[in-house]
């Protein structure tokens, strides 16, 4: 596979980027003027996720057309998988010193472990369903409304539903994944202290990877035959039934994979921010993660990753200083971008360096999807 | 006529959109290497016969049976594209973001499972009859250039091209030469008559120039049914056709 400027650019940038970071909190004094706080390193470490759900976004709206307004369902599932792992290995730990049942479990009176806790102590496990959960309940999901041929905004409007209903299920404490509250007061993953800034250094650097190694196999996906098929699903769908192709399966095998990716990014998410509660169901986070491919160009999977990160920092740093406009500027960025910025920032660099723009890119980030 | 040597057989097909009867009890023969011209007025149920035939439209009642015993209204528009029916329409409708190349590529008769798609890899056999296409539809030289780069005339011809590349027994062409040229409408007979050498064709179309330098049998579609069919002289002297186009 052969790699263009841009892919190099954004490899190096992702992996240099947090290596940098995390070399400069590990060997570094914390006076010295070069030292990164860990406050730092979990911040970017978080960014870093959201970059993989952003990319799993533009990967079914960019390429696909199908705008979902609820990858953050994938994302949260995900994360809960990884806090199932994280609580149970703190313990006799807890508040309630019981070695089986998380704290929650034990204020609630309950017994005994739920049978689908099982298995979450091990590792291997739980990884292998940080990525099946996410993707069954697409699979199952996708196979209903794609072969319904559900489409455009009423797809939009049931993705919505979706995380929706997840957030109220979950919310309820009998459903055993701690309530209102959530998954919290980790103490370590596979042995290592989540407290510690070296985990936080070493997770940042994984997360990198994972974000590289995601990157890596969507421009693999979407420069492939199937990514030419499906770019033509998104814009004539009917042409291609004529064809001979069926869209529904091109649609199905993308959105699964989508989900899967925003899974493992919602569970490296958890051990870096140290909590996953119901919230991260709610469906304005998942509108949020279609507003950082706006911005950083839909189609593009570069711009996905940029933009995840620069609406993010710019979300940490206003909600620092003005928190209670955060969301009228956020409403009035994407605004700004749908009606000036139709390409996101990387139309921005296609023009600055007078190429046309990659013939893959689609129109207008809210063109017929959004409808 | 013998019943082996039909390619489509349409029987008394009925289809009615909100007790409009688009098609009324509509019947039609198409033979095995046959070209046939299809015209009528608006509303006639040209469009909608094509709807029937590929899938897009299920009737309300009647048969259409392609080859020896296949019922098409049992099939969706992906099965049939795989029988072997390939369907241009009225609006040329290319992959614009992709290349000349990668449109026939898409187009190229071949497995369409996404499981195939993933890891396939351009063979020398397909760019081999992607080159033989290119050569057909006279766009050897656009190859290169996006599908939504191309002028009007050459979207028509690239979708011509991948129909071709189907390697369908019946081509359904809507309209090929709304809004060509005289120069380009000349060449687009020409290449019909090429295509016919080797597959069915059914052309359905508005331009009665054209209809006359095809030459071939001419089916009158009115109000959803077959109101005269033979040559175009046969049928241009038919006085019921007479009166649709020109009376009132």
């Amino acid at each position: 596979m052969t790699l263009d400027r841009s892919t190099v650019l954004t490899l190096l940038a992702v992996l240099g980027g947090a290596s940098i970071l995390a070399i400069l909190n590990q060997a570094t004094a914390s006076g010295s003027a070069l030292h990164v706080p860990t406050y730092v390193i979990a911040l970017a470490g978080k960014y870093l996720c959201f970059a993989m759900l952003a990319l799993a976004v533009d990967l079914v709206w960019g390429f696909g057309g199908i705008l979902s307004l609820g990858h953050a369902a994938f994302f949260a599932l995900g994360g809960y998988a990884m806090g199932m792992y994280l609580m149970r290995q703190i313990g006799t730990r807890g508040v309630y010193g019981n070695p089986m049942l998380p704290d929650f479990m034990v204020f609630l009176g309950w017994k005994e472990l739920p049978w689908y806790w099982f298995g979450f102590e091990w590792f291997p496990f739980a990884m292998l369903m940080v990525v099946l959960v996410p993707a069954v309940l697409a699979l199952v999901f996708g196979w209903l409304a794609f072969r319904s041929r559900v489409t455009g905004v009423y797809l939009s409007i049931i993705t919505q539903a979706l995380t929706y209903a997840l957030l109220l299920a979950f919310f309820r404490n009998d459903m055993g994944f701690g309530g209102n509250n959530g998954l919290t007061d980790f103490k370590d993953i596979l042995g290592f202290s989540v407290q510690a800034d070296s985990t936080r250094s070493a997770l940042l650097v994984i997360s990198a990877l994972f974000l590289c190694a995601q990157f890596l196999m969507a421009r693999f996906v979407i420069r492939s035959r199937f990514g030419k098929v499906l770019i033509a699903v998104r814009d004539t769908e009917t042409r291609t039934r004529f064809l001979g192709y069926r869209p529904e399966a091109y649609k199905l095998v993308v959105w699964v994979l989508s989900a899967a990716m925003a899974g493992i990014g919602g569970a490296l998410y958890v051990p870096q921010v140290g909590i996953i509660n119901p919230g991260e169901f709610s469906p304005g986070n998942s509108i949020e993660a279609v507003i950082w491919v706006a911005v950083g160009g839909r189609g593009t999977l570069v711009g996905a990753i940029l933009g995840a990160v620069l609406v993010n920092f710019g979300k940490t740093w206003f909600t620092g200083a003005l928190p209670e406009l955060w969301l009228y500027a956020l409403g009035a960025l994407f605004i700004f971008v749908t009606l000036f910025m139709p390409k996101g920032v990387m139309g921005l660099f296609a023009k600055r360096m007078g190429k046309r723009e990659s013939s893959a890119a689609p129109g207008p980030a809210t063109g017929r999807a959004v409808g | 006529m013998s019943e082996a040597d039909t390619l489509l057989y349409l029987d008394g097909v009925t289809v009615t959109f909100d007790g409009f009867r688009a098609l009324n009890a509509l019947s039609l023969v198409l033979e095995a290497g046959e070209m046939r011209a299809v015209i009528g007025p608006n509303g006639a149920g040209k469009t909608t016969m094509m709807d029937v035939i590929t899938g897009k439209t299920r009737p309300d009642s009647g048969k259409v049976v392609f080859g020896s015993a296949t019922d098409l209204t049992r099939l969706d528009e992906p099965a049939i594209a795989a029988l072997g029916i390939g369907r241009k329409f009225q609006k040329p409708t290319v992959f614009e973001p992709h290349t000349v190349w990668d449109n026939l590529l898409l187009a190229l008769a071949g497995d369409r499972r996404p499981r195939f798609s993933l890891w396939a890899r351009e063979t020398g056999e397909e760019r081999s009859r992607i080159e033989a296409i290119l050569e057909t539809v006279r766009l050897t030289d656009q190859r290169g250039r996006l599908g939504g780069d191309l002028s009007h005339g050459q979207k028509q011809w690239l979708e011509i091209g991948m129909l071709l590349a189907q390697e369908p027994q019946l081509l359904l062409v809507d309209e090929p030469v709304a809004g060509m040229t005289d120069a380009e409408t000349e060449q687009t007979a020409e290449l019909l008559r090429e295509i016919n050498k080797t597959r069915s064709v059914v052309v359905v179309e508005h331009d009665m120039a054209f209809v006359r330098a095809l030459g071939v049998k001419v089916t009158v579609l009115h109000e959803g049914s077959v109101l005269s069919e033979g040559s175009i002289d046969h049928v241009s002297e038919d006085p019921k056709v007479v009166e649709v186009y020109l009376g009132r």
